[in-house]
């Protein structure tokens, strides 16, 4: 057992102390003197946030599959920790070894959504690493970013040495190769950054330099020498069913936020909603055989002694064999004790019987991602679903025993008028109908309640929606109440809930989403007030930010409620996302005629993803 | 059929908390493939139930819980599989199978011994100094501490609650190495509870050392049943199978 980084003292003074000890389950360990390269895989966030994040457990299980590769964890220290770390100059350690981070190859860090930037910062400083790349020196671990904030990594340019665009299973073996060349050589860190940058997916920030237009738009993007490519390809696996998968995953002491066997069965998604970044960033669609999907449940359940298992895609229901795998995990619940969790399910007679089988129906509530309260705006954001869809479904679910509904819109989508905010309630109040229609009095227990719950929405890079505006916050709050008014107005109003999230962190991540180089100084000078754990409301102080803009001179309106021209150069043009830019902005003229597009099994539009050479774009058409 | 399984907590496990321990010995029961009863209804849970649960900061050599099996195989064959999907840290020392009308260990708990030695990062002599006032206490009739409580603070006589105090001389071998530890057999359960560190703390008292919790490691030992008098361990109850 490895000595601890922490102190008996520490270590009972802070909360969880688990979370720093290492020493899981299925925990790697090797013999150091036979490895070559040293890895800190981090999730810059609470250790059980981290451990829930399925991306981490495959690339863990990945790099140590090398022989000369030794990855470790490490997660943000709780602002508890952070504290008495900061006080008693304790540098930031991985969990296996223990090690400080300093003495590790390498820190690469995935970037799940824009309000960990704080705490990237946070884990490079505690780990006594320059937090700019240009101050960082030979004897500095490389600095890597990864995972789907970096489509767009512009905002964070100048605290990483290298980013990885696209899914790690492409790459990274090729990157280590260079990188154990490098470090039994004469070759510089810039000689190595140079090499890197012609590896497929790697985006090396330091080599490429911005210039701006008077309107403050950027003007390019150039690589600043010869021989490093202009853009960056993102990185697709395109032999997924052989790509490798975690089947011994690390299994936590304390409970995770996800405290279950995640089996990833597709990645991508056919359907082409224009809001949807994930949707358009992991194209094109893959999906896994069957039969070895059972194979991998039953080995993992067989490997962690889970009681729970969950199914992982941004879409179930478009996976092509999910009755066969459903019947089959089904079967697993009752010879095995599993318990089965069904994210993401089109609402139907098959899924509602399945539902039926694997939940208590009393207490568990039915989902339905509207996104739009009208038809018209569900075809402006090409939701493929209809408000017949949603009653039917709901007229199923209420007779097979469910009372509870959630639906779940965003407001201040493209072309949003009153009449869409008022078809929220409508709906809402349409589908309690539906209840009183189908359920006969003596069968009523309790009342039904219909639960929505609106977002602010946010445009994202990469998305037909990146030109748009969004919305002031001021006009956010008066939509929210003039829903919620209209909630009022509906004849069965006592069934009906409308609730909608804080706007703070959306005006933030609309800026950061959309983001440029000019706002890494904004994020380093909040990090240096004292700002971690943006994610967590109760740790978010939006005016540390908008001081921070205001000292910066910077007009976050620039970055959020402007409309953009189709021929304006985005921070991100650079990088070579798979969807093209002419389709994006075909969608987006598109949307704005509410003209719908087809999913990419009925029909092909053409994004420029077909040149990964696989998935979707590829499997036979009839 | 009922189990009584005995286990150790070691070393950096000592950072689990109770509920934690108990999720992972679901787990490791499910690897081990073992036939543990579920209960019935729409979310079944294993029937397992813990004795003492364990402060966090504290190691042991003397757990149990219990469990109710739809199959067994032996004792050897169910510790070996245990022990081979358990972490580092965690041992099954003994697995005994209880008459019918055995009462849940939880229940039965009346007394515990643990030793307390020093932790590396406090100063050397801390434990000798402690020893050299064991005599005292033990000729004390009364030996009053503040306890805390949710509510209140007030002066207790945890006299009562210590059935053995001495120095301790042999080495665990399930701790690290130490060169000093005290003996102390307290009272446990839910009669009469008296915890390690407030005896720790008495003893520091009569020292004229400042208590500091985190000066000192506490190691169980064994959990007992009975009366003070014909103390037996939680697992003499059973039988090997
Ligand atoms: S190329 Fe066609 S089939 Fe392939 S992802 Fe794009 S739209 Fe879908």
């Amino acid at each position: 057992m490895a000595k601890l980084a922490l102190s008996e003292r520490i270590l009972m003074n802070i909360e969880k102390p688990a979370r720093y000890i290492g020493n899981e389950v299925n925990i790697v360990k090797k013999d150091l003197a036979n490895v070559d390269i040293r890895i800190a895989m981090c999730f810059p966030d609470v250790y059980e946030i981290g451990m829930s994040y399925l991306g981490i457990q495959i690339l863990y299980d990945m790099f140590n599959r090398r022989e000369d590769t030794y990855c470790e964890r490490v997660y943000s220290p709780w602002p508890d920790l952070d504290r008495i770390m900061r006080e008693e100059n304790i540098p930031l350690f991985s969990l296996e070894t223990q090690t400080p981070i300093h003495d590790m190859d390498i820190l690469a860090i995935t970037i799940q959504y824009e309000m960990c930037y704080t705490n990237i910062l946070q884990v490079i400083d505690l780990s006594n690493i320059s937090i700019f790349s240009k101050d960082r020196t030979e004897d500095d671990p490389i600095v890597i970013g990864g995972g789907p904030c970096v489509v767009n990594p512009e905002p964070i340019a100048d605290f990483f040495d290298i980013f990885y665009i696209g899914e790690g299973e492409t790459s990274y073996d090729e990157l280590l190769n260079l990188y154990k060349e490098y470090k039994h050589s004469e070759m510089t860190r810039k000689e190595f950054l140079i090499k890197a940058s012609n590896i497929p997916g790697i985006y090396v920030p330091s080599l490429y330099e911005v210039t701006y237009n008077e309107d403050k738009t950027i003007k390019a993007v150039k690589p600043i020498m010869d021989g490093v490519p202009a853009s960056i390809k993102r990185q697709v696996v395109v032999d997924f069913e052989n790509s490798p998968y975690p089947l011994k995953p690390v299994i936590p002491y304390i409970r995770a936020t996800q405290d279950r066997v995640t089996l990833e069965i597709m990645r991508g998604c056919i359907r082409g909603c224009r809001f949807c970044q994930a949707g358009m960033i992991y194209r094109p669609t893959r999906q896994k055989p069957v039969e070895l999907l059972k194979e991998y449940a039953k080995l993992m359940i067989d490997n962690t002694g889970y009681e729970e298992i969950s199914l992982s895609s941004l879409s179930s229901s478009d996976y092509e064999n999910l009755d066969e795998l459903l019947n089959y995990l089904i079967k697993l619940r009752d010879t095995e004790h599993v318990n089965v969790s069904l994210p993401s399910l089109r609402i139907d007679a098959f899924s509602l019987d399945v539902m039926s089988k694997v939940q208590d129906i009393k207490k568990s509530s039915l989902t339905f991602a509207s996104e739009a309260g009208t038809q018209r705006l569900r075809d402006v954001i090409n939701k493929g679903i209809t408000e017949e869809d949603i009653l039917n479904g709901s007229r199923e679910a209420f007779l097979g025993g469910w009372d509870k509904v959630k639906l779940y819109f965003m407001l201040g989508l493209p072309t949003e008028t009153d009449q869409d905010l008022y078809g929220i309630a409508e709906l809402a109040e349409k589908i309690s109908e539906v209840y009183f229609d189908t359920v006969p009095k003596e069968k009523r227990n309790g009342r039904v309640m219909i639960n929505a719950s609106a977002s602010y929405f946010v445009p994202k890079p990469f998305t037909p929606f990146q030109w748009a505006p969004m919305i002031l916050p001021e006009e956010f709050t008066r939509r929210a109440y003039y829903v919620k008014d209209c909630f009022l107005q509906q004849r069965n109003k006592k069934s009906l809930k409308f609730t909608y999230h804080d706007a703070n962190i959306s005006i933030l991540e609309g800026v950061l989403a959309r983001g440029d180089r000019r706002l890494s100084a904004v994020i380093y000078d909040v990090y240096k007030q004292g700002a971690i754990f943006d994610a967590w409301t109760e740790y978010f102080d939006i005016h540390r930010y908008m001081d921070a803009f205001k000292r910066h001179n910077i007009d976050i309106l620039f970055y959020t409620t402007r409309e953009r021209s189709l021929d304006e150069v985005f921070p991100w043009d650079h990088i070579d996302a798979g969807v093209t830019k002419a389709y994006l902005a075909r969608e987006w003229e598109q949307a704005k005629k509410g003209v719908v597009t087809k999913n990419c099994r009925s029909q092909c539009m053409g994004c420029g993803s077909a040149v990964y050479q696989g998935g979707v774009c590829f499997e036979a058409k009839n | 059929m009922k189990l009584r399984i005995k286990y150790t907590k070691t070393g950096v496990l000592r950072f689990i908390g109770h509920l934690d321990i108990m999720r992972l010995f679901q787990k490791a029961i499910r690897r081990a493939k073992l036939n543990v009863s579920y209960s019935k209804g729409f979310s079944p849970h294993q029937v397992i139930s813990f004795a003492a649960p364990m402060p966090l900061g504290m190691t042991s050599e003397g757990e149990y819980f219990d469990g109710e099996f739809d199959l067994v195989t032996s004792t050897a064959d169910m510790m070996q599989r245990l022990n081979d999907t358990l972490p580092e840290g965690i041992v099954v020392l003994d697995i005994v199978a209880l008459p019918d009308d055995a009462k849940p260990s939880m229940s039965i708990v009346s007394a515990s011994d643990y030793i307390i030695f020093r932790n590396e990062e406090c100063e050397e002599d801390i434990i000798s100094r402690l020893i050299e006032k064991i005599d005292d206490m033990n000729a004390m009739p009364v030996v009053e501490v503040m306890k805390k409580t949710k509510t209140k603070e007030e002066l207790t006589n945890i006299k009562p609650g210590i059935y053995a105090l001495h120095e301790y001389v042999k080495q665990s071998p399930y701790t690290e190495v130490y060169d000093k530890a005290i003996y102390m057999m307290l009272a446990s359960g839910s009669i009469l509870n008296l915890k390690p560190e407030l005896v720790i703390e008495a003893l520091c008292k009569q020292a004229g050392i400042t208590y500091n919790r985190y000066n000192y490691r506490v190691h169980r030992l064994e959990t007992y049943m009975g009366e003070r008098t014909s103390l037996q361990s939680l697992g003499t109850v059973g039988k090997h199978f």
